[in-house]
């Protein structure tokens, strides 16, 4: 009778016990080591652009990329939005560079390994994507023609050692692009085809300098990751990566009940892929429709994986290819963003919507309606505790 | 005395039986609810019956993430090669309300009723579906397969 008690007394004990730590299910478990820094693989070659990972290349694109030369007036470089002590972006709701534009500049962590670039995905290179600010009218608001001018003149030396022989520039206007201002198409369209092709190989190089660079832009590791990787191999947490009961709760909910894993996936915390998540627009701005609106321009650009400025073959191009051209889902959708250290980035979302994390998650709860096509998130049941779990989780990703 | 021990006995005893029967039910449920998921079977009839399909990824695992080729390989009822079929394909995530985050199409016939289809991505864990409209001297028929990350 009295051994029964004590094996009894005993269960309680372990069961009452068991519930105060923090304990994952295996499938939990799978979740959080996919998370985990230590699974983001090796970054992949990029076929078509030769000059990638090239460190000539990469050092001229680092130049370039600090440069306020590369524009107009000589007031705006990449980095002037992508600051370099603040995450490769710039804490505004939206960019400034010679003008004010719609869109939140997004950090630069790990975007070599983006199969899509911008907000909206309007552009399929990290080379491509690098030459758009440039001939940006509210960005650098220079052209084609003048940038080439510019790097004859300033690193022709560099240049030709990495990228061959700089084409005869007589007979090039001084600024001229299809893109550009009246005077500036007029310059272009007088051009004959060689010309133009010699001057877009060059502006094509100076993408691919700069991406060169940015490829060595990566994510770090972070509390949760040193958390995850004791999980994984059943080491005892020590020192920071000790998580608290509050962001124990707050990992639960991100991978269970809140569904933020759904599309914030993989050790980068983005599926890569666009989402109407029903984030509302911002006043006073031009009418912003997300991807829909972005697929004819990534088909338009003459920098594109089926263009003539790629390197290597097509078969580099299956994104492009395969990519969905007309559905409904594509209204105000916009990129899932990494969740890697945005908690010390506000504002958030594609316009800077949200000034803080509590405003984000209080979004996802409500999961309100978009105002055009069909937001794909539901409404959630969060208690006030489970939001703030959520938001210490997300700060484990910024330390 | 005894008797106080005896009832304080019992009282543990029926706590210890809820406990365990909370555990069973606990324990249990996540199984039960896999159980209920939808069909996954990766070979079946097409909905009018006129031909058997199966898709299968080439080269036999699903990856999340990455542009993929599947197989999509077609006979008919008597097991005869579909050759020179009109394929085409849709889909997406039931319970997320968008379609597929890419548009995979036929790029090759390989012979033998099978049908290369390239530009198959999953972006997320979950369950996706994958409808096909096929169209051949045969007829026209659809089949949905079920693929579950």
């Amino acid at each position: 009778m009295k051994r029964l008690f004590c094996f009894l007394a005993l269960s309680v004990a372990v069961i009452l016990g068991g519930c105060g730590k923090p304990d994952f299910s295996d499938a939990e478990k799978k979740t959080i080591a996919s998370l985990a820094l230590n699974t983001l693989p090796s970054l992949k070659p990029d076929t078509t652009n030769r000059f990638a990972d090239v460190p000539a290349a990469a050092a001229l694109g680092s130049t370039l990329f600090f440069d306020l030369g590369m524009s107009r007036d000589g007031t705006v470089s990449c980095s002037t939005c992508h600051k370099i002590d603040r995450q490769f972006q710039d804490d505004l709701p939206q960019a400034v560079g010679v003008g004010r534009t719609n869109r939140r500049t997004m950090p630069l962590a790990g975007v070599a390994r983006d199969p899509w670039f911008f907000w909206d995905g309007r552009r399929d290179s990290l080379w491509a994507q690098a030459l758009t600010p440039l001939e940006n009218p509210l960005e650098q608001a220079g052209n084609r023609a003048a940038y080439a001018h510019y790097i004859k003149a300033r690193f022709g030396e560099r240049y030709e050692r990495i990228f061959g022989p700089l084409p005869d520039f007589s007979g090039i206007p001084l600024n001229a692009s299809p893109l550009g201002n009246d005077v500036e198409r007029a310059a272009w369209n007088a051009m004959n085809d060689a010309q133009r092709d010699a001057i877009n190989r060059v502006y094509a190089n100076i993408g691919k300098a700069i991406a060169a660079f940015e490829r060595s832009i990566e994510p770090s590791q972070t509390r949760f990751d040193r958390f995850a990787l004791d999980l994984a191999t059943g080491a005892e947490p020590k020192g920071d990566a000790v998580f608290t009961r509050e962001e124990i709760l707050g990992l639960k909910l991100f991978i269970g009940k809140a569904n933020c894993v759904t599309c914030h996936n993989g050790p980068r915390f983005t599926d890569n892929s666009f989402h109407n998540t029903g984030v509302p627009p911002v006043a006073g701005l031009p009418p912003d429709r997300g991807r829909v609106d972005a697929v004819a321009q990534v088909q338009a650009d003459q920098f594109n994986c089926f263009g003539a400025y790629r390197d290597g073959d097509a078969s580099a191009c299956g994104e492009l290819r395969f990519m969905v051209k007309d559905a409904p889902q594509l209204v105000r959708a916009y990129k899932t963003p990494s969740l890697r250290a945005a908690a010390t980035r506000p504002p958030y979302m594609h316009a800077g919507q949200f000034s803080s994390l509590d405003e984000v998650v209080a979004h996802y709860a409500k999961a309100a309606p978009s105002v055009e096509g069909t937001s794909e998130i539901h409404p959630l049941e969060l208690s006030d505790r489970e939001r703030a779990a959520l938001v210490a989780f997300l700060k484990t990703l910024a330390e | 005395m005894a008797s106080l021990w005896r009832y304080l006995l019992a009282g543990l005893g029926l706590a210890a039986l809820l406990v365990g029967v909370l555990a069973v039910v606990y324990l249990t449920a996540p199984q039960s609810a896999q159980t209920v998921g939808p069909d996954v079977s990766r070979t079946k009839k097409t909905d009018n019956g006129l031909y058997v399909a199966s898709f299968v990824p080439e080269r036999g695992v699903v990856l999340q993430g990455e542009l993929e080729s599947w197989l999509l390989t077609l006979k008919t009822k008597t097991g005869a090669s579909v050759e020179r079929a009109a394929i085409a394909i849709s889909g997406g995530m039931p319970q997320h309300n968008h379609g597929l985050p890419t548009s995979p199409q036929v790029t090759d016939y390989l012979g033998e009723g099978r049908y290369r289809i390239e530009g198959v991505k999953f972006t997320m864990s979950g369950w996706w579906q994958f409808r096909f409209a096929i169209s051949s001297g045969a007829g026209s028929d659809t089949v949905l397969f079920n693929v579950v990350l």
